[in-house]
């Protein structure tokens, strides 16, 4: 599997995702968060397959505890999905890949 | 006809892999459904396991549950990361459909689909999932960290999940509507001595509060009737959990409580060919290694069912 997801962090947060002229579809997770786990292929595959209209990207909520706690993330996985510096959608927990791609589907 | 299957087996914890493991063994070939954010069952969301013989050291559960799986592929069980949204379980050939829409047929199907977790059912609770509330402390406990939470539940899971939240939080509340533990004694011991955790009796949640995240919970004495607030930011909720029989609920018979009825000893259920292990089918031990004994149970009975008609076929 390739790897078409981008890595942010706390200091790269507000250059790659809300200075974005894509939408970025943020990944909150954690190398001990199972949920994080099952969703990672899906995020990947929607990575690949869309690219080119969004980009997904994903925070380790371990090393950048700023950019979760500064839009009250306490549950992962949480995807947010930002346009224009704006959270436009938030999507919490763990999701069949087909649900996640229905409730993607605008920015598809 | 050749795209009829052996056996598929329907949910990935203990049960289900270790279904998959005997079958594979014996070259039934089986198909799996690890069902598509549920691969590897109740364990993937827990951390150590300390009673599962074998690993005299504990084993976290995400690593258990990893090895059951690759044990069963290393014998050519065919696993698919995927739901199953609707069966039928009568007949000589059972038909499953996967979330994709595609149908699989099989002579043999073995359900393993386990347990979900249980709601409180109280204002506030759905609206504040996510954003306080929550039923995995191993995910979302890292975020209260020097915070003053709540856990409600009695049992093992709640015990876990308090003394495993002492890590982050500064004060765990454990909320409990009876005066004592429903929690085996090592685990209550051990929450018990935590000078973090502390025990509110004969109290139960009646709602959850916050605009938009959690800032508090109403507790009611269910002998005094008297309520009171309670200032937390997180609420785990270990409350016990429920069968997953929607699936083939109207298929196979099951108890007033929603658990598929096997003819025991066996794991026969109502529909022949149909097999049911682990959670799914048990309200009294719970366990990994129970969930792992009536798996390989009902590999062992979907073979001699498949033999026996064989040789009248």
């Amino acid at each position: 599997m390739g790897n078409h997801t981008t890595t942010v962090t706390d200091a790269s947060f507000t250059q790659d995702v809300l200075q974005s002229d894509k939408p970025v579809i943020v990944d909150f997770w954690a190398e001990w968060c199972g949920p994080c786990k099952m969703i990672a292929p899906v995020l990947e595959e929607i990575a690949e397959t869309h690219g080119d209209k969004i980009t997904v990207a994903k925070l380790n909520v371990d090393e950048n505890p700023q950019t979760p706690a500064s839009y009250g993330v306490v549950s992962i996985p949480t995807l947010n999905v930002y346009r224009g510096g704006k959270i436009v959608k938030q999507i919490i927990g763990a999701k069949p890949k087909q649900t996640l791609l229905k409730d993607l589907a605008e920015f598809l | 006809m050749s795209d009829i299957r052996n056996l598929i087996i329907i949910g990935s914890g203990p049960a289900g892999y270790t279904a998959a493991l005997y079958a594979a063994r014996d070259q039934l070939q089986p198909l799996l459904f690890e069902g598509a954010v549920t691969a590897g069952g109740a364990l993937m969301n827990t951390t150590e396991v300390e009673n599962f013989p074998g690993f005299p050291e504990g084993i976290m559960g995400p690593e258990l549950m990893m090895n059951m799986k690759s044990q069963a592929e290393r014998f050519g069980a065919e696993l698919v990361t995927d739901d199953v949204t609707a069966v039928k379980l009568d007949g000589d050939v059972k038909v499953v459909t996967d979330g994709s829409g595609n149908e699989h047929r099989a002579r043999a199907v073995i359900l393993a689909m386990g347990s979900g977790y249980r709601e409180l059912g109280i204002p506030g609770e759905k609206e504040l999932s996510g954003h306080g509330v929550s039923w995995c402390a191993t995910c979302d406990g890292f975020f209260f960290k020097g915070q003053q939470i709540a856990v409600v539940g009695g049992g093992d899971s709640a015990m876990e999940e308090a003394t495993f939240l002492t890590k982050f939080a500064d004060r765990v509340i454990v909320i409990h509507r009876r005066d004592e533990l429903r929690a085996s004694r090592i685990m209550a011991e051990r929450a018990m001595k935590d000078p973090k955790i502390e025990f509110l009796w004969d109290s139960e949640v009646v709602s959850a509060q916050g605009e938009t995240t959690l800032t508090g919970v109403t507790v009611r004495n269910v002998k005094t009737g008297q309520t009171s607030e309670l200032p937390v930011t997180g609420l785990f909720i270990a409350i016990g959990h429920d069968p997953r029989s929607d699936l083939v609920r109207d298929q196979v018979g099951l108890d007033p409580d929603g658990y598929v009825l096997v003819e025991s000893p066996t794991t026969a259920t109502s529909a022949s060919g149909v097999f049911a292990c682990g959670d799914l089918v048990d309200h009294t031990y719970r366990q990994a290694i129970t969930a792992a004994g009536t798996g390989c149970a009902a590999a062992l009975d979907a073979e001699r069912f498949l033999a026996d008609q064989e040789d009248s076929g």
